[in-house]
C-alpha cells in the first residue's frame, strides 16, 4: 500500500491535518461553537468555486474566504453565541453562492465531487506543504493563546475580570479554525469536515475528565480514524470520505456505551 | 484603610442610568451585603470595581488604586449560569485555568500555584468536589468550588454576585456561614449581593443597599428601614420584623421574596 507514492502522500495529508483539526475540534466543541466549524466549511465552497471563476488557485480561494468569514465571525465574538440562525443563513447562502460561480465555469464542475466530499488520494506535494504550513500556524498559535482560550471558553465573565481579552481570545481561535476547515476540505470535502474536525474531539471529551489528556486525545483520534479510513478504502475501493465518515461516527457512538463503571467519581 | 471607595460615582447602561451621585467608602475587613430590586444595578456595580465598566462619572478607588482590569487583589465569583461548558471536565481543571490570570501560553500550573490552589479547596472544603466532572455536582456543591477559585492568589477583596440563587434555605445559611468563617482564615472584604437579606443576618457588618439610582449604606438598622427603602423603591415600603426575619413589603406583598421566584 505504501509503495505508490500519492498513498505516501495521503496518508502524510491525513496525519496533518487530523493532528489539527482535532485540537481546534476539541475548542469547539468546549466553547459550544462547532456549528460555526460547519458553516465556515461551506463558506469555503463558495471561496474555492469563486476563485477558479477568477483565475485564480482553488485552494487560495478556499483558504481565503474561509479566513475572512473566520476572521468576521471572531470580530462579532459573543454575540455570535445562539445565532444558530444567522449561521445557517450564511452557510446557505455561501452553498447558493458556489453554486452560481460553477454555473459561469462549468468545465470546474468534474472537481465538485471532490470539493464536497474530499479527495485525499489526489493530494499533490504543494498542497501538501500547505497543509503542512497550516498545521504549523495553527498549533503555533494554538500553543501559544491556549492557557487564555481555556480560560475564556470555560468562564468568560470570569476571564474578562481577570484581564482576558475576549474578543481578541475569541478572533484568534475563529482564526485558526478557518484555515483548518480549509484544510479539512481537502482531505473529507466541505459536507463531511466534523467527520474530522468535530467527531473525533467530541468521543475524546466524552472519554475523559481531564482537560489536558482531552486536548491530546482529540487529534489522535482523529488521525488514527483518517488513516483508519485511508487503508480500509485501499482495501475496499470505496472512496476514503466514506470510511472517516463511518469511522468518526462509529467512534462517537461507542463512548455512549456503558463500560461498567463510572469514571471514578474519587 | 478603605477597600472601596466611591467618589460622586454616576454609572450608565446605554441611555439608562443605573447609579447617580454615589459615594461610599467600604472599610477594609468589612463583610458588606449587598443588596435591591433586579436591575437595580448590583452586577453592574461589582463589574465597575472589576474595571469592567467604566463610570460615566466620578472615580471609583480599589485597594488604594483605581479601579482596574485584572487586579489580582480582587476575587470574584460571578452569578451563577444554568448551563456551564466543560461540564464534563474535573472541577480541578475548572479552577486551575484561571491560575495565572490572563497569561499567555500553555496551561499549566507551577508548583506554588498548585499549592495555592489546594489551600483555597480546602477553605471551602471542596478538595474532593474537585476530583469530580463539574456537570456531576449540585448547585451548592458547585458553587464551593466556584468560591474556592475565587480566593486563588489570596485576594484582599472579594466580590460575590449572588452566590445564594438556587440555592435551598439550609445551603444558603451554609453558604453564609462558610464566607464567615473564611474571614477569620484570609483578611479580606467582602461584597456579597443577594436578593432577601434574611440570609445574611447576623453574618454581614453593613448592608449596601441600590435601587432608583442611588445607593444607601449603613448597618441593617440604619438601612432597613421604611423611610430609607421607600427612596430607593420610589414606592410606600412597610418593614416589617417578625421572629428574628425581616419583611420589606409594598402594598401587602413581601418583595424581596417575589423577586427571587421570578428568578428561580
Amino acid at each position: 500500500m505504501l509503495d505508490y507514492d500519492f498513498m505516501v502522500t495521503a496518508f502524510l495529508a491525513a496525519g496533518i491535518v487530523g493532528a489539527i483539526a482535532g485540537v481546534v475540534g476539541f475548542f469547539l466543541v468546549l466553547r459550544g461553537q462547532t456549528f460555526a466549524g460547519h458553516a465556515l466549511s461551506h463558506v469555503g465552497f463558495a471561496g474555492a468555486t469563486g476563485a477558479v471563476v477568477f483565475g485564480l488557485p482553488p485552494l487560495a480561494g478556499l483558504i481565503g474566504l474561509t479566513l475572512i468569514a473566520g476572521l468576521g465571525m471572531g470580530l462579532l465574538g459573543e454575540r455570535l453565541t445562539g445565532r444558530d440562525v444567522a449561521i445557517g443563513v450564511v452557510l446557505s447562502l455561501s452553498l447558493g453562492l458556489g453554486l452560481l460561480f460553477l454555473h459561469f465555469y462549468t468545465s470546474y464542475a468534474t472537481q465538485v465531487t471532490a470539493l464536497l466530499f474530499g479527495n485525499v488520494l489526489g493530494v499533490d506535494r504543494a498542497t501538501l506543504w500547505t497543509l503542512l504550513g497550516i498545521a504549523v500556524v495553527g498549533l503555533g498559535t494554538l500553543t501559544f493563546a491556549a492557557r487564555p482560550l481555556i480560560f475564556a471558553s470555560l468562564q468568560p465573565e470570569l476571564a474578562e475580570a481577570k484581564g482576558v481579552s475576549l474578543p481578541l481570545v475569541s478572533l484568534l481561535f475563529l482564526a485558526v479554525t478557518a484555515i483548518t476547515v480549509a484544510g479539512c476540505v481537502k482531505i473529507v470535502g466541505v459536507l463531511l469536515v466534523f467527520t474530522l474536525m468535530v467527531g473525533p474531539a467530541a468521543a475524546a471529551a466524552r472519554m475523559t475528565s481531564r482537560l489536558r489528556t482531552g486536548v491530546l486525545l482529540a487529534p489522535l483520534l482523529a488521525v488514527a480514524e483518517a488513516w483508519a479510513g485511508i487503508a480500509l478504502a485501499y482495501y475496499t475501493d470505496w472512496p476514503v470520505s466514506v470510511w472517516i465518515a463511518a469511522l468518526s461516527g462509529a467512534v462517537f457512538l461507542l463512548t455512549f456505551v456503558p463500560l461498567g463503571r463510572r469514571p471514578a467519581p474519587a | 484603610m478603605t477597600a472601596v471607595r466611591f467618589e460622586r460615582v454616576g454609572i450608565a447602561f446605554g441611555s439608562r442610568s443605573i447609579l447617580s451621585g454615589v459615594s461610599l467608602d467600604i472599610a477594609d475587613g468589612e463583610f458588606v451585603g449587598v443588596l435591591g430590586p433586579n436591575g437595580a444595578g448590583k452586577t453592574t456595580l461589582m463589574r465597575a470595581i472589576l474595571g469592567l465598566v467604566r463610570p460615566t462619572e466620578g472615580a471609583i478607588a480599589v485597594l488604594g488604586g483605581p479601579a482596574r482590569r485584572g487586579n489580582p487583589g480582587v476575587g470574584y465569583l460571578p452569578q451563577m449560569h444554568r448551563s456551564a461548558p466543560g461540564a464534563g471536565f474535573s472541577g480541578w481543571d475548572l479552577v486551575a485555568s484561571s491560575a495565572g490570570g490572563g497569561r499567555w501560553g500553555w496551561p499549566g500550573t507551577s508548583a506554588a500555584e498548585r499549592r495555592d490552589i489546594e489551600r483555597a479547596l480546602d477553605l471551602t472544603d471542596a478538595r474532593d468536589l474537585a476530583r469530580r466532572p463539574v456537570g456531576e455536582l449540585s448547585g451548592g456543591q458547585r458553587q464551593r468550588l466556584l468560591l474556592a477559585q475565587a480566593l486563588v492568589g489570596r485576594p484582599r477583596l472579594l466580590l460575590l454576585d449572588e452566590p445564594l440563587i438556587s440555592l435551598d434555605p439550609s445551603r444558603q445559611r451554609s453558604t453564609v456561614e462558610l464566607v464567615r468563617r473564611l474571614r477569620h482564615e484570609q483578611p479580606v472584604t467582602v461584597l456579597f449581593s443577594a436578593h432577601e437579606i434574611n440570609p445574611l443576618l447576623g453574618a454581614i457588618d453593613r448592608v449596601l443597599y441600590l435601587g432608583n439610582g442611588a445607593a444607601a449604606l449603613g448597618t441593617v438598622d440604619e438601612v432597613i428601614t421604611s423611610p430609607v427603602l421607600s427612596r430607593l423603591y420610589a414606592a410606600d415600603i412597610d418593614v416589617v420584623r417578625l421572629g428574628g426575619r425581616i419583611f420589606v413589603m409594598a402594598g401587602g406583598h413581601d418583595i424581596e421574596r417575589a423577586e427571587h421566584r421570578h428568578d428561580a
